[in-house]
């Protein structure tokens, strides 16, 4: 705004002795001037000081009898910062986080204990599904109470998935990365296949829920990989550094899918066809 | 504390209805729980009336855009919500209490209705200013700092009022919002919901045949996810005339009336 825009002291002059002679349009100007003008503001302040006593006084009066009802009612805090974690995360999610390390510490324990030089290490073994305990509790009616708030809110969708998926990982993998570093299995081995089942979860979670995803993705590891691997007393071949470049395709692949059927995660889902 | 007034809330509507829904079906698991349903609503209290079963919800979850239409057309604000619209422009003016209100329990009262309404991309520096306003309007003021674990049930049906009603919502959606509320409870309510339903469209979704007589300017009416009636409570009050139908109130006697003579007639 220009300078010249300003009340002139005349105006403020006017304004503080309540003139009944100043218009109702030239009022209206003035006290929408004064709303968006602190100069002009501190101006009027001085105005009243100089002038008009008696509304000076009765700021006084107002703002003592103010003074005993503003120390019964409470104010506003500001946000505490733990809360502003829930904005990444929501509340649901850290029983599962510390079950997940759990798991992974008693991998841990027991590839330490000497189990690693039987079978192949179980830290590797688990870290691709890892985070799917996590990621089943992100984006589900039955493990976040307000779920149906959350989906029925303009921040709704993919964006917000991932974000709390990033939640996720931040706590597992590094995690998984200590876990690792003290079994001796490289990160390299282990982090494509973590990605890929995250990010497997979430996309297939976009046709039948992501709760039920999860759960279809850790058992069939499980079922396919770990069991297996035990038995037979051999490191995977999906585990071996021979796999990582189908395991970076399969996630450009995954990548793709997701974003395609992004609107999955802006609605309420139906009950999938198994449960019914 | 006026609040400032911004040109987008001041831009002239383009649109005839807030809600228009016609031959809407939208399904519920694999039962169509609204089956063609025509309605046309604008600002004003509309309370949603029907037997358990009728849509009430599943309409309900329609308008707040969590549920896609099976069929039919749904318009909200002038927007027609299909498959591929970008629904947060809409979403940002809805305000939403579901049947199953659930909440965080860890979280304080005031801490809740900042996560809703960060959620529903309210810009930073209005978010204290707003939720202050809601917990005021619900008379929870004293018991903002309190965890919502210590609350009782009308309390926390209050929260959820507060959350919806947070960002000065066009289309206020709450179902069934005077369940577990006393009867001071519910006439302070009503108070509120009128003076809501003169710039907002409110829909209510009630079991309580005597809220909507007393804090609605239009009824609605549906059964089998159909519309049966649409008027204002002296209608649904005058539908019994002479009839001796079931129910302790004249409103209540035009409800009964009016479902058994749409029932009569489907049979035929």
């Amino acid at each position: 705004m220009n300078p010249s825009d300003h009340l002139s002291a005349t105006a403020l002059h006017h304004y503080v002795a309540g003139d009944v002679a100043v218009a109702a349009d030239v009022l209206w100007a003035i006290e929408a001037h004064l709303e968006n003008c602190a100069p002009c503001r501190a101006r009027l302040g001085d105005t009243v000081i100089r002038q008009s006593p008696k509304t000076v006084s009765l700021l006084a009066r107002v703002e003592t009898d103010l003074a005993v009802s503003l120390a019964r009612s409470p104010q506003m805090p500001v946000a505490r910062r733990h809360r502003r974690v829930g904005r990444w995360a929501p509340p649901g999610l850290w029983p599962r986080l510390a079950m997940t390390v759990l798991v992974v510490a008693a991998a841990l324990g027991l590839d330490l204990a000497g189990g690693a030089r039987v079978w192949p290490s179980l830290v590797l073994l688990v870290a691709p599904v890892a985070p799917l305990l996590g990621v089943a509790a992100l984006w589900s009616a039955g493990l976040d109470p307000a779920h149906e708030l959350v989906v029925a809110s303009p921040r709704a969708g993919l964006y917000m998935v991932l974000r709390r998926t990033l939640a996720v990982l931040v706590v597992i993998v590094p995690a998984l990365a200590v876990a690792g570093w003290l079994t001796g299995a490289s990160p390299a081995a282990w982090l494509l296949p973590c990605l890929a089942f995250t990010a497997g979860a979430l996309a297939l979670g976009e046709l039948i829920g992501l709760r039920w995803a999860a759960a279809a993705l850790g058992l069939a590891w499980t079922a396919a990989v770990i069991t297996p691997s035990l038995l037979t007393l051999r490191v995977p071949l999906l585990l071996q550094p021979v796999s990582l470049p189908y395991w970076a395709a399969l996630i450009a692949m995954i990548a793709v899918a997701l974003v395609v059927r992004r609107d999955a995660y802006t609605g309420l889902r139906s009950t999938p066809w198994f449960v019914r | 504390m006026v609040r400032a007034v911004s040109t987008a809330e001041t831009a002239p509507t383009t649109y005839g209805w807030t809600i228009q829904a016609e031959a809407l079906r939208v399904r519920a698991g694999r039962r169509m729980a609204v089956d063609g349903l025509d309605l046309s609503v604008d600002a004003g209290v509309h309370g949603l009336l029907g037997p358990n079963g009728a849509g009430k919800t599943t309409l309900m979850r329609s308008i707040a855009t969590v549920l896609r239409p099976a069929g039919g057309t749904l318009t909200l604000l002038g927007e027609k919500v299909s498959g591929r619209l970008d629904l947060r422009g809409i979403r940002r003016q809805i305000g939403y209490l579901p049947q199953e209100f659930g909440f965080y329990r860890r979280f304080t009262v005031r801490e809740f209705i900042e996560y809703i309404a960060w959620l529903k991309e309210m810009p930073a520096a209005e978010i204290p200013g707003a939720v202050q306003r809601a917990i005021e309007r619900v008379g929870l003021t004293d018991r903002a700092q309190d965890r919502m674990k210590t609350l009782s049930g009308g309390m926390v049906r209050r929260v959820g009022i507060a959350q919806a009603i947070v960002n000065d919502p066009a289309i206020l959606l709450l179902d069934e919002p005077t369940a577990g509320l006393d009867p001071e409870q519910r006439m302070q309510f009503r108070a509120l919901l009128r003076e809501l339903g003169t710039d907002t469209c409110v829909v209510v979704s009630t079991h309580l045949v005597e809220d909507v007589a007393a804090a609605c300017t239009d009824v609605v009416l549906i059964d089998n996810g159909r519309l049966v009636f649409q008027g204002v409570p002296a209608d649904l009050s005058a539908a019994a005339g002479d009839e001796a139908g079931d129910g302790d109130s004249a409103a209540e006697r035009g409800y009964s009336a009016i479902l058994r003579r749409h029932r009569d007639k489907q049979v035929k």
